[in-house]
């Protein structure tokens, strides 16, 4: 009938947009692909083998989990390829294979399935996953291997990260643009290329799928504090995982508030601790366990910074 | 009630741990390694069959002013019994359950009984509540600490059951008991959901804590 047609009521949103999870997700697995590919120039073969396995058990897990407990089927979303990719960039490049299987499993089924899957998770699933393995198999978790410095590994020495040499107090012996680069440098396959990771974050701010506020904030916060503390800012700003934390695991959309302010404050919060960890903590690196405890607290942030609907008033009490 | 029922009650239904939640402290304090949370349970079975005998001998006598107290007199008088005897024969389990023995005389379990069964019920009903109840705690320790002690440690009473793969060593904290507790609870949810759950009311009625709640007779929680 025509009349159908001329007068539909439906609930809000009445506009909707071409974005969708998958599209969403999608973008971020562009954004993360020269992180990975400079992974694999520094690391080798090893980094893109550990990225394989990462994916391809976090999608393994998803749909096993959704078929045990009879939900609908997810990985099209493609949220379990990006978690498997951030786990992976979160792994030093020799820990043994079964270890990152654990981590897959606990970050797909603990992290974000047992708590009702894709926008339930309390925690970003990639930084719980790489938390656990820090806490449960620690020594694997920090034996580093420096990329051969003229790149095109064929061997990986083991040593110190620059991070760890800089927040026990020794000096180091490699440049800023090293740093930058990644080049000679020890660390998490996808954390070591600054530019790469920067390269990203352009795309994803392009795209629109996140806004600067949480990374712009979380990088100065603590480049701040390390310089308040008397450490270098820059050194700080370009080794461990703080670049790579604040563009792709701070931002992610169920575990960060929805508000500006609420992400500003968020951003402080990750930049302030990351930093008090470093330096007064017993682990070298601080970015995954700051970026968990501030998770925890985003629903609080959220709802501190509620903005007033148009016309609407604040709640008196 | 059926002295069957009274007994079994305990284990899966009325689980103490997994469905009353009660006693969580020393399950995830003790749930470490199976052999101290055997102890651990078999303690404080001992403790609870005790104790709900004799407060349910005492239910009369005693003034419904000061029964708190009183219920704490008898449970630690029985705790004591257990870590004197537990320091003579089994040194070894009294040296690792340490602080957590002597806090059994806290433990919610053994309070919780006394209140919601031995203060209303006969000696015989009370003792098989208690071995019942007691029983329950142990499995749910043995449970959690099977699964904390095999993946946390490699180790199940301490007898080495695989090597080359290292143990996922965060099972044996905090942040692991939580783990395990969650997934068990869960776990227990899920089962008794089809027998027991569908016929339970809603509110109050089917409140496995609506017998100590003070706002039970009001019909609310939040009064």
């Amino acid at each position: 009938m025509d009349t159908k047609k001329l007068m539909v009521i439906a609930p809000s949103p009445h506009f909707r947009d071409k974005v969708t999870t998958t599209s969403v997700m999608r973008d971020v697995v562009i954004a993360l692909l020269p992180a990975l590919y400079a992974s694999a120039y520094h690391f080798g073969t090893r980094a893109l083998l550990l990225a394989a396995v990462c994916v391809i058990s976090c999608v393994l897990f998803e749909a096993l989990y959704n078929i045990v407990v009879g939900r609908k089927q997810t990985i099209g979303d493609l949220s379990a390829v990006v978690t498997g990719l951030l786990l992976a960039f979160n792994l030093p490049p020799m820990i043994p294979i079964y270890i990152a299987v654990v981590g897959c499993f606990v970050a797909i089924v603990i992290a974000k399935q047992l708590f009702g899957g894709i926008g339930q998770n309390f925690a970003n699933p990639a930084i719980l996953g790489r938390v656990v393995l820090l806490v449960s198999y620690s020594q694997a978790m920090t034996t580093w291997y420096i990329p051969h410095p003229a790149g095109r590994v064929v061997e990986l020495v083991s040593g110190a990260t620059p991070l760890g040499t800089l927040t026990s107090g020794g000096t180091l012996n490699l440049s800023y643009a090293d740093m930058f680069l990644g080049i000679g440098k020890g660390g998490c396959i996808g954390e070591g290329c600054g530019l790469a990771i920067i390269i990203g974050f352009a795309y994803l701010l392009i795209r629109r799928i996140i806004t600067p506020t949480i990374p712009v904030a979380f990088v100065a916060t603590s480049m701040f504090f390390s310089l308040v503390l008397g450490q270098d800012p820059i050194a700080h700003l370009l080794t461990g995982g703080l670049l790579l934390g604040a563009v792709f695991m701070a931002t992610d959309y169920s575990t960060s508030p929805v508000t500006e302010k609420g992400k500003l404050i968020f951003g402080i919060g990750c930049g302030f601790l990351t930093v008090i960890i470093r330096i007064f903590g017993s682990y070298p690196e601080g970015v995954s366990f700051a970026i968990l405890l501030m998770n925890i607290v985003a629903p609080h942030i959220d709802r501190l910074t509620k903005t007033k609907a148009f016309g609407g008033v604040y709640d008196e009490k | 009630m059926n002295k069957l029922k009274i007994l079994i009650n305990g284990l899966i239904k009325e689980n103490p741990v997994l469905v009353l939640v009660l006693g969580t402290c020393p399950t995830l304090a003790t749930s470490t390694s199976v052999k101290n949370a055997v102890g651990m349970g078999l303690a404080a079975t001992f403790v609870l069959v005790g104790s709900n005998i004799v407060i349910s001998l005492l239910k009369k006598i005693i003034p419904d002013k000061v029964r708190i107290p009183c219920y704490i007199v008898v449970i630690a008088t029985f705790v004591t019994i257990v870590s004197m005897l537990l320091q003579a024969f089994v040194e070894p389990i009294y040296n690792a359950l340490g602080i957590f023995l002597p806090l059994i005389v806290v433990n919610c379990i053994i309070l919780g009984r006394a209140e919601m069964f031995a203060s209303k019920n006969s000696v015989f009903d009370s003792m098989l509540d208690g071995v019942g109840m007691g029983l329950g705690f142990t499995l749910a320790l043995f449970l959690m600490s099977s699964l904390r002690e095999i993946i946390g440690s490699g180790t199940w009473l301490g007898i080495q059951l695989y090597s080359g793969i290292q143990p996922m060593s965060i099972l044996t904290l905090a942040p692991g008991g939580f783990f395990v507790f969650g997934c068990l609870v869960a776990l227990v949810n899920y089962i008794t959901n089809g027998k027991s759950r569908k016929k339970q009311k809603k509110g109050c009625a089917g409140c496995p804590s609506a017998a100590v709640c003070a706002n039970a007779e009001k019909g609310e929680c939040n009064a």
